[in-house]
């Protein structure tokens, strides 16, 4: 079966004068089959959101495709376009900016109801929304009350009822937990998970947040300058990562567990993310990478499937040598296992092969 | 003994009510440990410590009742000028967000420059040549040339080690640590955190972290208190608050972070409702509304601080039995 969201080469750069581009999403492909949850990780600047937005034509892609349901979005028209976003939603990081404050909580559910003309009578209308508080989770009572009478976790269910009210398949879910309180992220997280299972949503679910990735995504790509130099299934990756950058993110998750906490060991990662206007030659990750040989700079590395349905981006591993550590030795494994045997890391960057 | 906080109240007057923001919290700091300070927004954690440093606006707050002995003298009876040499010496802190705490217009030497001189009496010269030496000590690449530098041609992780660098300038004994990386990136954090340890480790100082995160708490930190509307909901060792705690918010807490090294796709315990508005609390335990083990009695009788061991204690009418059904969680 055709996946429900197919993003081929997609390139989104920004032209900033004088010759000079960011190229925030640089040839991006991932598929998204139906009713699955896609984590898209990654630390700010990766492009994530980028990413998030051009899928869903709020940017304007530079190149490449977005094929939902074999249409691409980046060739439609404007009008085509506009009716292809009821199918395609969006839940927002910060639900108080991403809310019209001189609306009700009523009229701001009703307004896709309206647009895509999904309800016959003003009755019918007026009872798809109060069915859309139900379902996540907000009294009914507050259909006439303005978005700031709410608290962060409210204000993000009227964001999710408003995505819900257009009647989507596909929503884009751009850190929606983010701005929550720890007690109220859980709580949004289980709203999402419990939508998915009752209408078969597609989650394209973006995150810094390791955790609420691992917990909310069936399969994870990691994003890093612009590309994805990982994708797995999320147990998998947390597992057993093989891209150098990812085994760094991993081990860099703070775990709730003071007993996990001191046995692991970190990779610590020195310096910042370069910036994504004149991104390092070849592979991206070469210049923090503690694995990284002269050819890393030259070659820039495609994502492979090094071992069944896992791909990565690194040309030092390969499906008959899949663990950098043996082609180079050093570093931390992922979480969950522990090597005890594993030498101590060293951090220094071009070790010998 | 370094610091100890005993039932400090800060409240605040506004329009005619008072805000209870932080009553009665006392806690201990040893001398080279690390006390964590966990709650959500509006539990009363960066109150407390930005009143043990009394940088409390007044008005509208006020601190309405307790004692902070550090080393033996309490904090809340001295003169401005006696607090004014003990902040940024003894007690130095760090902020959340570097870009605020900053001065954009000033050299980052010259910020770190003042610190010394104001304290320690050193002259222009030797005060340049200590801050190069703490941008090396957190880190900073090519410090002699970077020094010079203003703010915003620092990275967000570099302008929390510029922070740092200047919180240590004077060896303090204390350092609290407002959610120092939570607006940072995941391997940045990392690289923040480590530099705390070590810092830790090799001065010997003690560490105050607030933070929201659990997972920050478990790695850091010897003892954590819970708050929760302005009160100390849990006081106890991290690894026993972790592998049993006494108290149904706690418990609640740490079943609604995701934890990725046991986690399967399946819904997280979720702890209902929202927290509590401190200017309205009624006269029972703040949790009770929420708590799934509450009786009439939790509505109406606040709860007393019940003692589980000696190091360990929990604000709830049902502490002994939380704790004992706690067992050894996982």
């Amino acid at each position: 079966m055709a996946p429900l969201v197919s993003i081929a080469d997609l390139k989104v750069h920004f032209d900033l004068g004088r010759r000079r581009t960011v190229r925030a999403v640089d040839g991006v492909s991932l598929d998204i089959p139906a009713g699955e949850t896609l984590g898209l990780v990654g630390e700010s600047g990766c492009g994530k959101t980028t990413l998030g937005r051009a899928v869903l034509r709020l940017v304007e892609p530079t190149g490449g495709k977005v094929l939902f349901r074999d249409t691409d979005i980046a060739q439609l028209s404007k009008s085509d376009l506009r009716r292809m976003r009821q199918h395609m939603q969006m839940i927002f990081q910060d639900p108080y900016a991403s809310l019209d404050p001189r609306m009700t909580v009523g009229q701001i559910i009703s307004e896709p109801i309206e647009t895509f003309a999904l309800a016959a009578t003003r009755e019918d209308k007026r009872a798809r929304v109060r069915e859309l508080m139900q379902t996540v989770g907000l009294s009914e009572r507050f259909i006439n009350r303005y978005p700031h009478e709410f608290s962060g976790g409210q204000q993000q269910r009227i964001g999710i009822a408003r995505a819900l009210a257009a009647n989507p398949a596909f929503i884009v879910a751009d850190e929606p937990i983010s701005a929550l309180d720890v007690s109220i992220q859980a709580q949004i997280l289980n709203l999402m998970e419990k939508l998915q299972r009752e209408r078969h949503l597609t989650y394209l679910f973006i995150s810094h947040d390791l955790r609420a990735i691992r917990h909310t995504s069936h399969r994870v790509a990691v994003m890093y300058l612009g590309k994805v130099v990982e994708l797995a299934g999320a147990r998998e990756l947390y597992v057993q990562p093989l891209m150098p950058y990812t085994k760094a993110l991993i081990s860099a998750v703070p775990v709730p567990d003071p007993v996990v906490e001191a046995q692991r060991r970190r990779i610590v990662l020195e310096g910042d993310v370069p910036s994504p206007i004149d991104p390092p030659s070849g592979c991206r990750f070469h210049t923090r990478c503690p694995y990284a040989v002269p050819a890393c700079s030259e070659v820039e590395p495609n994502l492979v499937e090094i071992q069944p349905a896992h791909y990565a981006a690194c040309i030092r591993i390969s499906p008959e040598e899949p663990d950098i550590d043996r082609v180079a030795p050093g570093a931390t494994p992922g979480i969950g296992g522990s090597k005890e045997q594993d030498p101590p890391y060293v951090r220094r960057p071009g070790l010998a092969v | 003994m370094l610091i100890s906080v005993k039932d400090l109240r800060t409240y605040f007057d506004e329009d005619g009510r008072v805000v209870k923001a932080v009553d009665g919290v006392s806690f201990d700091v040893q001398r080279g440990e690390t006390l964590g300070i966990v709650g959500e927004s509006g539990s009363g954690k960066s109150v407390t410590n930005l009143s043990i440093m009394r940088l409390i606006p007044t008005p509208p707050g006020r601190i309405a009742g307790g004692k902070v002995i550090f080393d033996g003298r309490d904090l809340l009876a001295l003169s401005d000028k006696e607090m004014r040499a003990i902040r940024g010496k003894r007690i130095a802190m760090i902020f959340q967000d570097p870009m605020t705490s900053l001065n954009p217009f000033m050299r980052i030497s010259r910020q770190l420059m003042e610190v010394t001189q104001l304290h320690l009496g050193h002259t222009k010269a030797e005060a340049r040549e200590h801050a190069i030496t703490m941008l090396e000590t957190v880190g900073i690449p090519d410090a002699r040339r970077r020094a010079d530098g203003y703010p915003h041609e620092f990275s967000g992780g570099m302008r929390q080690r510029v922070m740092i660098a200047m919180a240590l300038s004077c060896k303090p004994e204390l350092i609290i640590a407002d959610e120092p990386t939570t607006a940072l990136d995941v391997t940045i954090q990392a690289q923040i955190l480590e530099l705390i340890k070590k810092i830790k480790d090799e001065t010997g100082t003690s560490v105050i972290l607030i933070t929201h995160d659990l997972g920050v708490v478990a790695g850091t930190t010897n003892d954590v208190v819970v708050m929760y509307a302005g009160k100390v909901m849990e006081r106890a060792p991290t690894l026993e608050l972790f592998a049993r705690s006494g108290n149904p918010y706690t418990k609640g807490l740490l079943a609604s972070v995701p934890d990725p090294t046991r986690e399967e796709r399946k819904d997280l315990y979720q702890i209902p409702g929202l927290p509590p508005d401190v200017a309205h609390l009624g006269p029972g335990c703040p949790f009770a509304p929420r708590c799934a083990r509450a009786e009439a009695v939790c509505h109406e009788t606040f709860p007393p601080f019940v003692e589980l061991t000696p190091d360990h204690h929990s604000l709830c009418h049902f502490a002994h039995e939380v704790y004992g059904s706690s067992g050894l969680h996982r």
